[in-house]
């Protein structure tokens, strides 16, 4: 056993004093019949052999490729510091802080992350930490249920497909009502919340709404009419869910500004590694009003015996342990390591900082659509975006699979992405961050605009055609 | 020794009554077992309680426990001195931690209820 | 209030300056943003702290001492394994091709993670005795509501709608009602007999027509096996319910028992106890969940599949239609998948049944020992962890669990679980894992002695406890009743951005 820490005759000195002769003595208990049949895995190998398997399988994965892919999950300069400081065993190593006499980092930085969420939200109260945004969108239109008494949940198109199927599956047990609101098909808000269809949702009496959900920025990198949904939600007594993008909250209008009640999203983009989908990091934030309904680990400050400040897990009768059957959400595990990244990429990089990071993929992102239109692939749509959108691309699954034998991760082809989105079939969904070079640009632009050519009968698009 | 004056309930309800008004709280041997209280969630007015069923919660910095109505009644007041100050419960749980008055629907449910020395019994048992 | 203690921290906030730190991206074109509505921009900037570098280090290793971790000291929490989180894990989870794949990345780009996926599946599948295993669930409560979601969706796939509820033991996580009430059923406690196992009288009158499922730890929170869980799953069965087992404590039985062989329909993993990944603070964890063939079709999606040709892919959204759906974005989280990978590939087999042979072996001789200090109330050998009772102390001294458990953080070890498992007067819950030397173990017995004593003759010492911690006991009605949840000194105002 690699790890064991037992000399020679320490077993024995064990089993002398239980007073059995044996280990197996110990397991007399399990019932015969239900003893397990012998475990048969590959042999244990060395950390020298086994280092070189872990090696041999991620180099089985590209990562050098020239990518412009996000839906979700986006690349981004992580600040050494940040890793450094996560390598730390009383950081990583550490337990739940139940015990907060020994656990004050654990409980500061958490309410630190806490407080630089809330800044960035503009919403009063942040949970300890969700699973994912998926899982944190779920879980905010289960708050709505909860907080209004009503069972019917209406989500934007806009929210990311996966975010969405979450969210079904967690409406299951409850039995609540899922609906979708469709996206407008063309013209100035075309790729953005059709507001009529949400009114006339929302209007139905008889089937009172609990929660609107809408994404800003949305799926289709679009920016949405976040005020307007949120005064239609209230209008109707629905309470108001905003999906969000953290770094961009360093230049777009929080939720706190327009009307939002509940937050929910991603924090991957705060110095989390893309690492195949996961750990992430689920935001969920909400208003006052609603604290005693958020899900999950809250930390407070309070003080000691001696007056000393010191911090907290607090309002616990919310969660599982104690209130049980009851409880809002049965969460335990979160995602606190993550939550310590964010907070330490945030502390590194800085306000000004994080709004160069969103600056910078909004001017590539606008290098990228120029250089793509000049390519012949025009944006569909004409909405403001930050740093992500979708190009008119014929065959776009097709080309998306040649451009990435050339090295090129060309975003997602929309039909992967939304398949129940036929007016996007031929689309790729791309993205620049401040990663993004000129030279990867130009690369894209190229391979594109051969791709394009090579295609038969095809003129050149005009911007904004649908 | 709880006051002698009034009605308790199994769950360690208490309350007080005059005519077809009610007054309830919890003991201080509830609030006891609870520990410090920091909140209680009570209902609205205007709603109806029905004996013997939850009408609320408390809860504690470790516990959570469930209110019981002592009796069939409409829900006349609450104690909004409850939300800045749950404290109140531990410290003065028959007097200035009054939970909900009640305007009772047929007070001789009370018979159904413990009195102060059945109620000494059932907590002596411990 | 005033930061106090010489090892306390300031927050971030109060050590912000405007000017300090930044500079670690190029800035972009001052024009970069002018084609953003107005209405769509921030009107005030988020209110973020400045921090030179240094600072930002210092503050985050100034804290960090603050925490007591795996890597400090020993950490008996029974219920949680905080066996030793190996370093190789850390080095495997971060090599670039893992830790810089996107979760979209096309399935051909991704074949070294998708294989490490489909075996971690086989390792798990073989270790449970299932015949598969979703990856998906980012926690073991979310792999509990995963496998409540498979059951109750195979039953509605038989047209079977009126089990609406499950059989819980009232020694249970609080997960499992918790989950049972997420997942729409209706939570039916069942009383432990006096020898700590499920009491199969009142389990059998709580079965019938409407039991969708039982939800089972095993072995249980008492840190014993349940003897009759041939039984209790004969039994379920035959009422046509389900059986899901709470995996927590399969750090117990690797190599000696394996539910799905045993009869167990479904149960959950948890990858930060069994298989090491660590607990960062209260997370991230993995929690998947292993099926018997008749639940496969209600997995999750996507699965991790394997053509004829050894390319692996990922299932199509769709694909199987009766899938529950998805319980969160994305495959799973990947990193702790990698760690718990490299654990079970450290192990096999032999090591695996070494593991819980050595945990077993330390639970039980730290059992003879504490008997010493406290009573143990379940006098025969346990699995894994065991339960230990201040209850007899208090009535004679006035100290109790929490003060004991206070006292051994100033004897430099971390406290148990304490008034857990609820149907245990006082309870301590000791879990010391295969990973702890003798020396260790020793050393934590005779500390409870020491306070055992401590009680009888100087109990103020006991109460008053930890006195030699960077904070003493804490006022939490305060911070229940007054919540302060964020830091409020700053607005935005301070931080003006150059637009």
């Amino acid at each position: 056993m690699p790890y064991g820490p037992h000399a020679a005759d320490d077993r024995a000195r064990m089993l002398g004093s239980i007073g059995v002769s044996s280990v197996d003595a110990l397991f007399d208990d399990i019932p015969g019949p239900l003893r397990a049949s012998p475990l048969r895995l590959d042999p244990p190998e060395p950390e020298l052999e086994l280092s070189a398997r872990l090696a041999g399988l991620a180099a089985r994965n590209r990562v050098d490729l020239a990518s412009f892919l996000g839906a979700g999950a986006y690349r981004h300069w992580t600040p050494a510091a940040v890793d450094q400081l996560l390598l730390r065993g009383e950081w990583y190593t550490a337990y739940t802080p139940y015990q907060p006499e020994v656990s004050q980092g654990t409980l500061q930085s958490i309410y630190e992350y806490q407080s630089l969420l809330a800044a960035l939200t503009g919403l009063d109260v942040v949970s300890a930490s969700h699973y994912d945004g998926g899982a944190a969108t779920a879980e905010a239109a289960l708050m709505a249920c909860r907080a209004t008494r009503r069972d019917r949940i209406l989500v934007s198109r806009g929210v990311h497909p996966h975010y969405r199927q979450t969210l079904a599956t967690y409406a299951l047990g409850p039995g609540l009502e899922v609906e979708e609101v469709p996206l407008v098909a063309d013209g100035p808000a075309g790729g953005t919340t059709d507001l009529e269809a949400l009114e006339r949702r929302l209007a139905d009496r008889d089937r009172p709404v609990a929660g609107v959900v809408a994404a800003q920025p949305n799926i289709l990198g679009a920016l949405e009419p976040m005020g307007e949904i949120g005064r239609l939600a209230h209008a109707a007594g629905a309470l108001f869910v905003a999906v969000v993008e953290p770094v961009s909250l360093a230049v777009l209008a929080p939720p706190g500004e327009y009307g939002a009640d509940i937050a929910a999203g991603e924090g991957q983009p705060l110095g989390i590694p893309l690492g195949y989908g996961g750990p992430y990091l689920g935001i969920v934030a909400c208003t006052d009003a609603l604290v005693r309904q958020i899900p999950g680990r809250l930390v407070g400050m309070t003080t000691d015996l001696d007056g000393r400040r010191a911090f907290v897990m607090t309002m616990r009768a919310r969660e599982q342990d104690i209130r049980r059957e009851r409880a809002a959400s049965n969460i335990c595990t979160n995602q606190a390591l993550l939550a310590l990244a964010a907070s330490i990429y945030l502390a590194t990089i800085g306000p000004h900082g994080l709004r160069d990071v969103a600056a910078a993929g909004a001017a590539r992102a606008a290098e990228l659509e120029a250089a793509l239109a000049g390519a012949g692939a025009a944006r569909i749509g004409t909405a403001a975006y930050l740093n992500e959108f979708v190009v008119r691309v014929p065959n776009a699954p097709a080309v998306h699979d040649r451009l990435l034998e050339g090295g090129i991760l060309a975003g997602i082809p929309t039909a992967r992405l939304l398949p129940d989105e036929p007016a996007l079939a031929d689309g790729l969904l791309v993205c620049a961050t401040e990663l993004t070079t000129p030279d990867e640009i130009a690369r894209f632009a190229t391979a594109l605009r051969a791709e394009l050519a090579v295609a038969p009968g095809v003129a050149p698009q005009t911007r904004g055609a649908p | 020794m709880v006051p002698a004056d009034l009605r308790y309930t199994k769950e360690h309800e208490w309350v007080a009554i005059v005519g077809e008004l009610a007054t309830v709280g919890i003991t201080q041997y509830a609030a006891d077992q609870l520990g410090d209280v920091v909140f209680v969630e009570l209902p609205a007015v205007g709603r109806t309680l029905e004996q013997f069923a939850t009408f609320g919660v408390v809860e504690s910095v470790k516990a959570v426990s469930d209110l019981f109505a002592p009796l069939t009644g409409e829900v006349v007041e609450t104690n909004d001195a409850l939300s800045g100050e749950p404290e109140l419960v531990n410290s003065d749980p028959f007097a200035k931690g009054w939970m909900v008055k009640l305007r009772l629907a047929d007070p001789a449910q009370a018979d159904r209820l413990l009195d102060a020395a059945a109620y000494e019994q059932l907590t002596a048992e411990g | 209030m005033s930061v106090v203690g010489e090892r306390l921290q300031p927050t971030l906030f109060e050590r912000s300056r405007p000017g300090r730190g930044g500079g670690k991206i190029p800035h972009p074109p001052a024009d970069a943003l002018d084609r953003i509505p107005a209405d769509a921009r921030r009107a005030t900037p988020a209110a973020l702290p400045e921090l030179a570098e240094p600072e930002v280090v210092r503050h985050y290793v100034n804290l960090s001492q603050l925490n007591y971790a795996v890597d400090t000291g020993f950490y008996p929490l029974g219920s949680c394994t905080m066996k030793y989180n190996p370093k190789l894990n850390e080095w495997a989870a971060r090599l670039p091709g893992f830790a810089g794949l996107h979760p979209l990345a096309p399935d051909a780009t991704a074949q070294g993670t998708l294989q490490l996926l489909f075996e971690l599946e086989a390792m798990l599948a073989e270790i449970s005795g299932m015949d598969a295993v979703t990856l998906q669930p980012a926690a073991g409560a979310q792999g509990e509501l995963t496998g409540i979601l498979v059951i109750r969706a195979y039953h509605r796939s038989r047209g079977d709608l009126e089990r609406t509820e499950v059989l819980i033991p009232d020694s249970s996580h609080g997960t499992n009602p918790a989950t049972a009430s997420m997942a729409g059923f209706h939570t039916i406690t069942i009383p432990s007999a006096p020898d700590g196992g499920v009491d199969l009288d009142a389990f059998r009158a709580a079965l019938g027509p409407r039991t969708a499922a039982i939800m089972i730890t095993n072995p249980s929170t008492l840190g014993l096996f349940e003897h009759r869980i041939g039984e209790l799953l004969e039994a379920t069965h035959a009422a046509g319910a389900l059986a899901y087992m709470d995996g927590a404590n399969l750090n117990a039985i690797l190599g000696r028992f394996k539910p799905g062989e045993a009869g167990f329909d479904v149960m959950h993993f948890n990858t930060h106890k069994t298989f090491s990944t660590p607990h960062g603070g209260g997370g991230p964890g993995a929690g998947p969940v292993g099926v018997r063939a008749h639940l496969v079709p209600f997995l999750p999606s996507p699965r991790v599949l394997r053509a004829d040709d050894g390319r692996y892919r990922l299932e199509a959204w769709g694909e199987r239609p009766d899938s529950i759906g998805r319980m969160r974005s994305f495959v799973g989280s990947t990193g702790v998948l990698v760690r718990a990978y490299a654990y079970l590939r450290a192990h096999g087999a032999a090591g695996l049944r070494e593991v819980s042979d050595d945990a077993v072996l330390a639970a039980n001789y730290l059992r003879v020992r504490v008997a010493a200090a406290l009573d143990v109330p379940f006098d025969r050998p346990c699995k894994h962890e065991f339960v230990a009772s201040a209850a007899a102390l208090k009535h004679r001294t006035g100290v109790r669990t929490l003060d004991i458990a206070k006292r051994l953080i100033d004897k430099g070890f971390h406290p148990p679980t304490i008034y857990f498992p609820l149907t245990v007067e006082e309870a301590m819950l000791i879990e010391p894992t295969e990973t702890e030397s003798i020396e260790t173990l020793d050393a934590f017995a005779d500390a409870l002695i020491e306070i055992a004593h401590e009680a009888e003759t100087d109990p103020e010492l006991v109460t008053g406890a930890p006195h030699d911690a960077p904070v003493r006991r804490l006022d939490e009605a305060t911070a229940a009743r007054q919540p302060n949840l964020r830091w409020r000194g700053m607005t935005g105002a301070e931080t003006p951005c150059p637009d």
